[in-house]
């Protein structure tokens, strides 16, 4: 089997794993407790966090340690909603379901929300926005990298545009982590969000990194862990696997660039001279994503026949996978809803290679050829 | 254990975490280095042995408490549990009311979040327990409302181990179409629940408390009667669209193998726990003016909770490095204050200062037990002989009555 999923998640990097073993399998205390156990746990737990911030160029201080990414993003939205419960939040079109569902949560709550619009290829319109003067826009999420596309916002010119506004701002940078520089201080954005199972660590640990400016309410409420913002008892293993992985990430991004871009410029190339289109191709986007369709062959038929010969692949975002729903990303950039049902995406991860890309587009081919006969019989 | 922890205190500390039993850790492996497919992922074979191994550990924390795994929802822990079990039933059900009851010694998660509610315009009282830390049934029946939409009362006590009536609880809530929520994060392998026969309608669950990983809990949902919640995490609709975020799932996994455990080996490991508990009480009573803190009955074999009178509690805590225990609860000891707990059930400031909580489990030995005795006479015999008020009592001069100088 060829893994080419690494969007949806990555496997565990044995040096991740490493660390975390001990803390599996001795006796470790609760980080609460005032014995040695505790303190033991506390302090490995306030190293993993100084890896974490580092990774991002944040100050430890501002790490929340949260079980995932969906729930660092619900925390910033209900936080705020929360204190702030006169709040416009707006978001782009193509944020994950995370970002988009607990705003439209607070919009059956009454809370005024906006949606703002993508062009064609993907990137956010800041000249579309209606911004309502008598109610301004004063939260904005916006994600770094698209995980269906791998469409690279620009983050700078978005977050300038909304402090001149004095609107707080959230980026989700999840799928952005260990693939493209990420840096919290130089982006002066409000607050974001990273997770570890994207990044070659566990699953069920990730963060929500917050500018002490922002006054947020808690949303798991406590023991009063990670200074009253999230309680519940740490999960210890997995924050200090969350910890190695953030430190692995500079290694990751060169890997990436020298080894998987390559491969990515292949697969572009290739899938093209075989009529596939290739989704926000005039983008800035990660080095390793091709979110691609073949017009008049269906996405879930050859999905499964790929599956067949080997090869673990997705259409559109994991967590959607198991709904027949176009891709919102796709419909968002204008696709018809025929072509955004057939749309397949490829993520490459570290540990993929030439020959795993060389078998794919062979397997491939002949399934096109394989479909194209029979749809023509059908015909 | 392992030679690493040869040099650490006797764990006695259970309640705040237990370690991982080496046959979880065992099943775990494999899911982080090659079973690592995300659950929702539904068009590869990764996905789909992540998804089954999710399935079978949801059977198996189901197994354990007698319910049917489509009524449980994967969660972070029982913090999240509590939260989204209070938030999520008051919410979804708040126009037939909007006042909820619950005890004053529950664990923070369900007071907090219960305080959370307060906020959103409910009203709630807050039982006080009986001097044996036991709710009287007479006390919450007074405590009904006509609009009286939620009821939230742990089964066993993080801090004295007394394990309350949930089925007497329950019956009146039943009655008076209640919605009642059990934090169980402290029972599970310790008594035996049965939620085909409990009048329970919300149950949370902990992981780490029950030798499984920290990290992953559930609550459990009744369906019938058909109980709903307001999901409190959006997203990816995970887990019938009540708890969105991808599933951790070798953490799952652990949870499924040491619920696993529990269920098969409960018996025979609590007649074992109760036979050292049963040692340390005899042994620790052996010492003058001790008090056990809750009922002794109905409490789990795990638990002893004793105040050491005429000793200054912070002291004693530095005296007895040898043992890792509790001094109030774990979520708290970094704190100073006494134990609202132990204030809850009517103990002096300084007895609920001078209390430590022995919490033992599957890998506590008898010798482990004998060492703790042995290690507490020797300490308190040792701060009692630097202490006035001790010798005073010594003499029969009544402290109640002693008039104390102003500096």
């Amino acid at each position: 089997m060829i893994y080419f999923d690494y969007n949806a998640t990555t496997v565990i990097h044995p040096e991740v794993l490493n660390e975390m073993i001990p803390f599996l399998s001795n006796q470790q205390g609760n980080p609460a407790s005032n014995h040695k156990f505790g303190r033991r746990a506390q302090t490995a737990i306030e190293e993993a966090r100084e890896k974490v911030a580092c990774s991002v160029n944040a100050h430890p201080s501002q790490v929340i340690f949260t079980a995932s990414g969906t729930e660092s993003n619900n925390t910033i939205i209900n936080g705020i909603a929360q204190n702030y419960p006169e709040t416009h939040f707006a978001y782009s079109a193509i944020e994950h379901p995370c970002i988009s569902e607990p705003i439209k949560s607070l919009s059956k709550k009454g809370f005024v929300t906006t949606k703002i619009p993508v062009d064609s290829q993907g990137m956010l319109d800041l000249d579309k926005i209606e911004n309502d003067s008598k109610n301004p826009i004063s939260f904005l999420s916006v994600m770094m990298a698209n995980n269906e596309t791998g469409i690279i916002q620009d983050l700078p010119k978005i977050i300038e545009w909304a402090k001149l506004k004095k609107i707080i701002t959230h980026t989700d940078a999840v799928q952005a982590l260990g693939k493209i520089t990420v840096d919290f201080e130089m982006l002066e954005v409000d607050a974001m969000t990273i997770s570890s199972h994207k990044i070659y660590g566990p699953q069920g640990v990730a963060a929500l990194i917050l500018n002490k400016k922002i006054d947020m309410s808690a949303f798991i409420m406590g023991g009063g862990q990670e200074k009253g913002l999230r309680s519940g008892t740490e999960n210890i293993a997995a924050i200090i696997g969350f910890g190695k992985a953030c430190e692995r990430t500079k290694e990751h991004m060169v890997l990436l660039n020298r080894n998987i871009k390559p491969l990515q410029v292949q697969l572009i190339s290739e899938l093209k001279k075989m009529g596939a289109l290739i989704f926000g191709e005039n983008s800035e986007r990660l080095n390793n994503t091709v979110f691609f369709t073949f017009k008049g062959i269906d996405g879930s038929t050859l999905l499964t026949a790929l599956d067949r010969k080997g090869f673990a692949l997705a259409s559109g975002s994991a967590c959607s996978s198991n709904n027949s729903e176009p891709s919102h990303v796709l419909i968002a950039m204008g696709v018809s809803e025929e072509i955004a049902q057939g749309a397949i995406r490829i993520s490459l991860g570290i540990n993929s290679n030439k020959n795993e890309v060389d078998t794919f587009l062979i397997a491939l081919k002949s399934e096109l050829e394989r479909l194209k006969q029979l749809t023509a019989i059908a015909a | 254990m392992t030679t690493e922890t040869l040099n650490m205190p006797i764990y006695m500390d259970y309640s705040s975490t237990t370690p991982v039993d080496p046959r979880v850790a065992e099943k775990m492996i494999p899911f982080i280095t090659e079973s690592y497919g995300n659950p929702a992922s539904r068009s590869h074979p990764f996905g789909w042995a992540a998804e089954k191994a999710v399935e079978n550990a949801r059977q198996e924390v189901a197994k354990l408490v007698n319910a049917d795994p489509r009524e449980i929802i994967w969660t972070s822990g029982a913090t999240e549990s509590n939260n989204l079990a209070i938030k999520g039933a008051g919410n979804f059900y708040s126009a037939k009311g909007k006042h909820i009851i619950s005890v004053a010694t529950e664990h923070k998660a369900v007071i907090d979040a219960v305080r959370e509610m307060e906020r959103l315009g409910f009203e709630t009282t807050f039982i006080e327990p009986e001097p044996d830390g036991l709710i009287s049934i007479e006390k919450f029946k007074a405590a009904i409302r006509p609009d009286t939409v939620l009821a939230s009362v742990m089964l066993v006590n993080n801090e004295i181990g007394v394990i309350q009536d949930i089925t007497a609880i329950g019956n009146i809530c039943r009655e008076q179409q209640i919605i009642f929520h059990v934090d169980a994060a402290q029972a599970t392998g310790k008594v035996k629940i049965d939620l085909n026969e409990l009048p329970v309608d919300l149950m949370s669950f902990s992981a780490h408390k029950t030798y499984g990983p920290k990290g992953v809990g559930a609550l459990y949902v009744r369906r019938k009667p058909r109980i709903r919640i307001e999901a409190q995490m959006h997203g990816g609709g995970h887990e019938r669209g009540m708890r969105s975020g991808t599933l951790a799932t070798h953490q799952i996994v652990g949870m499924g193998e040491a619920f696993r455990i529990a269920r098969l080996e409960m018996e025979s490991e609590c007649s074992r726990i109760k036979a050292l508990q049963e040692r340390l009480l005899k042994g620790l009573t052996e010492i003058d003016e001790t008090y056990v803190n809750g009922d002794m009955k109905k409490r789990v074999p795990h638990n002893l909770n004793v105040s050491f009178n005429y000793v200054e509690g912070e002291s004693l805590v530095m005296a007895i490095k040898g043992i890792a225990v509790s001094s109030g609860s774990a979520c708290t000891s970094a704190s100073l204050e006494p134990s609202y707990v132990l204030r809850a059930l009517g103990r002096s400031d300084e007895l609920a200062h001078s209390s430590i909580r022995f919490s033992i489990g599957r890998f506590t030995q008898e010798s482990d037990i004998d060492f703790a005795i042995k290690l507490l006479k020797d300490k308190i015999d040792r701060l009692r002989d630097l202490s006035p008020l001790w010798e005073m009592f010594q003499e029969g001069v009544d402290l109640e009555k002693v008039e104390w100088a102003e500096h």
